[in-house]
């Protein structure tokens, strides 16, 4: 780490920081007054959080009656809202963990806010488990836990418990990968604190961390290892809940298909997730020296390769209808396109597959208008996916005279707009309240990968090196 | 850190304003012969450990013994459940059939392991909500490196340490007492 920026290599850190300036330039927006922008975002998203609870209470308190549901769709908003969800909740994973992996050190800049809402979005696919749930104090149920019915245990042959496990395990690892990586920044909030209520917290928080080389060394190693243990679990996770829908026989949903070609899409939409909030954020907290063009340009590249491989998976689904010479099949593929669902399906298509091949030109991936807005394209498509996958599978089932539409309802859509609010309402308040830019690991890349590095990187000895750099043996 | 300090101890901390220099000073302060307590940074430095001596941390084996506990505990509880406690056949699977179990088995692995690990690293470290941090100097948790020595452990006087520090590139030498 100790070499001089590379001249082939883009930088990720511009307009010449010093170790000093990450502190104060993350730092300032923790330990500030919120920001006028920060109150009314905040306030709005607890306005649609608390109308969002008190419809998430009365679909409890009525019943899933309340939904759109019906005899022939039985899974719809509910179940496309937690894959949507949880699909979002990979980019954050992906970001610490696999590109930990790879050594791709622009993740530094933006892996502490990506797993924030990896954590959140998790949060909010889990809501929907329980609001379909119906009755959500029975949901231990789907826990093996020893109970007054023999015991009957749940069936681990079901893929619904390999989901509670995989989920849930997603969730504990995320948020332990997460916290640990915040300990030595919420020192560095503690040591910098004016007032005694927060040196108590962010005290208590940081765990008495004090950054010796020990505890560094012992840091490194642990979150090596949790990125080698994240990166099977994320693709594990989105493989699973794909198995709710591929082991089950209705024609659309039995596909082999479906692990690889969720899992992409999962990380497709997350990183649409991610610029949104990151594009937000940048220019909110001052952060653009942090968060460069070179990082949206990066996430980009991964939205365009995933969102490829989700078309060839559409266009192989489609294939593979026609090829296996199941009529069922492919009339379920067919209906898709053709039937009375077709504005869903090409919704799909257009924002999923067609829109975000505009990556491919240069100026479009580094422009953040363009960015901005085909990363909502992304979501919006990506919903959709999940709407044609789960409602047009169902719509039309084995019996003509059962074929059926889904119509949501008012409470279909209040429910979904609940885990806005609570998902807003959640990063939000780690926005203000903690290090939006894990300091420590920026701090590490700023000599490799600064675009002018300055005399003394730890802004002091402004104007001279301390020393001369004579212990950088791959510069001589 | 773990280790106590009952009795007052008396330190000279060597402040440095770069982590190529502090990483450069820790083989040179040790070459004339000063014992090192420890250095303190903001963020990993590659190699620092390894310069100051310490030993390889076997937190890995810690961790893997934790995810074996995991993946036996999947096994015990699919094998309990579905095998002998009451045996059930669903979609024509024998009522203990092992493929289907992989996915509890991972995840369990990987829960136990990751959760144990980490519970090892806090654990290992003396790190908790009521752990005073020891911080010789509140810079180096921004932008600073110190360098402790503790004046009990070295036979070399306060002053012969203090120039020793200067010289290998040392901002400041501070003494600091707990």
């Amino acid at each position: 780490m100790s070499h001089i920026t590379s001249p082939v290599r883009t930088p990720l850190v511009t307009g010449g920081k010093t170790y000093a300036d990450v502190t104060e330039d993350v730092s300032r927006q923790v330990e500030g007054r919120p920001t006028r922008e920060w109150t009314i975002a905040f306030t709005i998203s607890v306005i649609v959080l608390i109308y969002g609870a008190a419809c998430v209470f009365w679909t409890w308190w009525e019943g899933l009656g309340v939904w759109g549901l019906n005899k022939t769709v039985g899974w719809a908003w509910d179940i496309t809202n937690f894959v949507w969800w949880v699909g979002i909740g990979h980019a954050g994973t992906l970001i610490s963990a696999i590109l930990l992996l790879f050594r791709q050190k622009w993740r530094t800049a933006v892996n502490r806010a990506a797993e924030a809402m990896t954590i959140f979005a998790v949060i909010c696919a889990a809501s929907f488990i329980l609001m379909h749930m119906g009755r959500p104090w029975l949901a231990l149920w789907a826990l093996p836990l020893p109970n007054t019915f023999g015991s009957l245990w749940v069936n681990f042959k079901s893929p619904l418990v390999w989901d509670v496990f995989a989920i849930s395990t997603y969730f504990t690892v995320s948020l332990v990968f997460w916290y640990i990586g915040l300990v030595p920044d919420l020192a560095t909030i503690r040591d910098r604190a004016k007032s005694k209520v927060s040196r108590y917290i962010y005290g208590a928080f940081s765990l008495g961390w004090n950054g010796s080389a020990k505890t560094w060394a012992r840091y490194e190693y642990i979150s090596l290892i949790l990125a080698g243990l994240s990166t099977p679990l994320v693709l594990s996770v989105h493989t699973i809940v794909s198995f709710d829908f591929a082991t089950s026989v209705i024609p659309g949903w039995h596909t082999t298909i479906f692990p690889p070609y969720f899992v992409a899409g999962a990380i497709f939409s997350g990183f649409a997730m991610v610029q949104n909030l990151m594009l937000i954020i940048r220019v909110v907290f001052k952060l653009e020296d942090y968060i460069t063009f070179e990082h949206i340009e990066s996430m980009n590249k991964v939205i365009t390769l995933t969102g490829s491989i989700v078309g060839v998976a559409y266009l192989t689904e489609f294939f593979i209808a026609w090829y296996s010479g199941v009529e069922f099949e492919s009339y379920a593929f067919i209906n898709r396109a053709t039937g009375p669902y077709w504005w869903a399906y090409w919704a799909m298509m257009t924002c999923n597959v067609i829109s975000p091949q505009l990556f491919w030109s240069r100026a479009i991936r580094r422009s953040v208008v363009w960015t901005f807005v085909l990363s909502v394209v992304v979501n919006i498509g990506m919903w959709f996916e999940r709407f044609v996958i789960i409602v047009t599978s169902l719509h039309r089932d084995y019996l003509p005279s059962s074929w059926a539409m889904f119509h949501p309802t008012l409470f279909d859509i209040s429910d979904y707009i609940f885990s806005f609010g609570l998902f807003f309402t959640l990063f939000l308040l780690f926005s203000k309240f903690l290090p939006v830019v894990n300091m420590a690991e920026v701090k590490t890349v700023i000599k490799s990968s600064s675009e002018t590095l300055p005399k003394s990187v730890s802004g002091v000895a402004k104007g001279e090196r301390v020393t001369k750099p004579a212990f950088n043996k791959d510069a001589e | 850190m773990a280790e106590s300090h009952g009795s007052a101890s008396k330190f000279l901390v060597g402040i440095f304003d770069d982590d190529d220099v502090v990483l450069k000073a820790v083989k040179e302060v040790k070459d004339a012969g000063v014992r090192i307590h420890e250095v303190y940074s903001p963020f990993p430095i590659h190699g620092l450990d390894v310069a100051l001596g310490h030993p390889r941390t076997r937190i890995g084996i810690a961790a893997f013994m934790f995810g074996l506990t995991g993946t036996l505990t999947a096994l015990a509880l699919t094998m309990y459940t579905e095998k002998l406690d009451w045996p059930m056949v669903v979609g024509g699977k024998d009522s203990y059939s092992f493929p289907v179990y992989i996915p509890i088995i991972f995840e369990l692995t990987v829960l136990f392991c990751a959760l144990g690990m980490v519970g090892t690293f806090i654990v290992s470290n003396g790190l908790g909500p009521t752990v005073k941090p020891l911080m010789f100097d509140l810079r180096t948790t921004d932008n600073k490196f110190a360098m402790a020595i503790d004046l009990g452990k070295n036979k070399l006087d306060e002053e012969k340490i203090g120039q020793i520090l200067k010289a290998s590139g040392a901002a400041e030498v501070n003494v600091k007492q707990f």
